[in-house]
């Protein structure tokens, strides 16, 4: 593992959870109901504290005063690596519930594999994010039941949110140049997730899409979609506006 | 040989004491646990004539672990103390098994009920058998999960099918 590797796999990590957390919080407020409101808000909560564990790692490795918040709020859109599907509209209840479900499912079984990694910080936030990521995992899939077996308009909607975010799925399998040093097994990754998403759909009483179906990347290597500058406009703008501002 | 052992329990009342101290640090969202309580503080250490106090979060996000590293260095300021260090470390990863006895009977007498020891229940798996949580207020175990996320990262939030009062559980970790 190289050091430049071990920055970006880093900023890498901290991207897909700071902008997920992000799009998290755009619910605080909206939800349904009081309680799925304030799980989301602690979902957020817990992905930007993992968010910020990694920028201030990657900090620490970049040095020349780069800090967590110079990470976060003033890199533009094409040195974001986040993957696509974490970047993608929260669209309604259904779309936000699987989006997240698919995250999680893959945030578990991508740290259970990291908390034997050899280097020791990645090694130590991944294995107190686990913690936190299995309560994100059995919240998400109990909803996706709910709504897959639930009533004829539930199933509409999470089957239009299946057809929505499938697409993006694939790129989380797909390594970028700074993952192939990292000591992951990606077949493994790819076939436990897989595993888990088949389990939860039979109870949600939902069909796996196609296998090897067309699939979208580019965010991991700073191709984004239009949503990911919109993203950035409203979380960087105090930043951007006002530099150095702190409270 | 007599000044080295003289010199080390000189150390350990030292660190006993700024462990004492710290006592009057408390979780400014649960502000009936002090940060012992709560098992927060991995180590003391005396530096030369620096004290270094090494925590570590309880959830990745607590919004609290800014204010207790500022309230740990205030408390130690007002007890004479120069030169404070506070280290942040991530591992060992903080459990809910750390709480202190005296933290989970403090707890109860808030009206939150203490963790269970983290066991099996913390897995993945969907509509799992409901952990028994036992009612703060009127001890019944008749309780059940409103939702396993509550007023912070750190707790859940049932009710109570006896005395029917909703209650905050905190929950294994
Ligand atoms: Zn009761």
């Amino acid at each position: 593992m190289n050091q430049e590797s071990i920055i970006n796999y880093t900023i890498h990590l901290a991207d897909n959870a700071l902008i997920m957390g992000h799009r998290n919080s755009e619910w605080c407020g909206h939800g349904p109901i009081l309680e799925q409101d304030i799980a989301l808000s602690n979902i957020s909560l817990d992905l930007i504290g993992q968010a910020r564990n990694y920028y201030q790692y990657a900090a620490t490795v970049i040095g020349n005063n780069t800090t967590e918040d110079s990470l976060a709020y003033l890199r533009d859109a094409g040195d974001f690596k986040n993957c696509l599907l974490v970047e993608q509209p929260n669209g309604d209840w259904a779309q936000t519930i699987l989006k997240q479900f698919f995250f999680s499912v893959y945030q578990y079984y991508l740290y259970q594999q990291l908390q034997y990694n050899n280097d020791d910080q990645l090694k130590a936030i991944a294995i107190k994010s686990l913690k936190e990521v299995t309560y994100h995992v059995r919240w998400s899939s109990e909803w996706v039941i709910r709504l897959g077996d639930g009533t004829e308009e539930s199933k509409t909607r999470l089957l239009k949110a299946l057809d929505e975010l499938w697409m993006f799925t694939g790129e989380l399998f797909e390594p970028a140049s700074y993952e192939l040093n990292m000591n992951v097994d990606f077949d493994l990754l790819k076939e436990e997730w897989t595993k888990k998403i088949q389990s939860v759909f039979e109870e949600a009483t939902i069909a796996m899409p196609a296998k090897n179906n067309w699939h979208q990347s580019g965010g991991k290597k700073g191709k984004h979609s239009e949503h990911l500058g919109y993203i950035l406009a409203e979380m960087q703008f105090v930043q951007r506006a006002y530099p150095n501002s702190a409270w | 040989m007599i000044n080295l052992i003289a010199m080390i329990t000189e150390e350990n009342i030292s660190i006993k004491k700024v462990y004492s101290i710290l006592e009057a640090v408390t979780d400014p969202e649960v502000p009936v646990l002090s940060i012992i309580d709560l098992g927060i503080v991995k180590d003391v250490l005396l530096n030369d004539d620096e004290i270094e106090v090494i925590i570590t979060p309880t959830y990745s996000g607590c919004p609290a672990m800014d204010f207790i590293k500022v309230n740990i260095r205030m408390v130690l300021l007002q007890e004479g103390y120069q030169k404070i260090k506070v280290t942040q470390v991530l591992s060992p990863a903080w459990t809910t098994d750390w709480m202190t006895e005296q933290g989970k009977e403090k707890l109860k007498a808030y009206g939150i009920a203490p963790p269970n020891s983290a066991q099996s229940v913390c897995t993945p798996d969907s509509f799992q058998k409901e952990e028994a949580i036992q009612c703060p207020r009127c001890n019944s175990y008749h309780t059940h999960l409103i939702s396993q996320f509550g007023s912070t990262a750190c707790k859940a939030l049932y009710q109570c099918l006896d005395c029917k009062e909703p209650f905050d559980y905190f929950k294994c970790h």
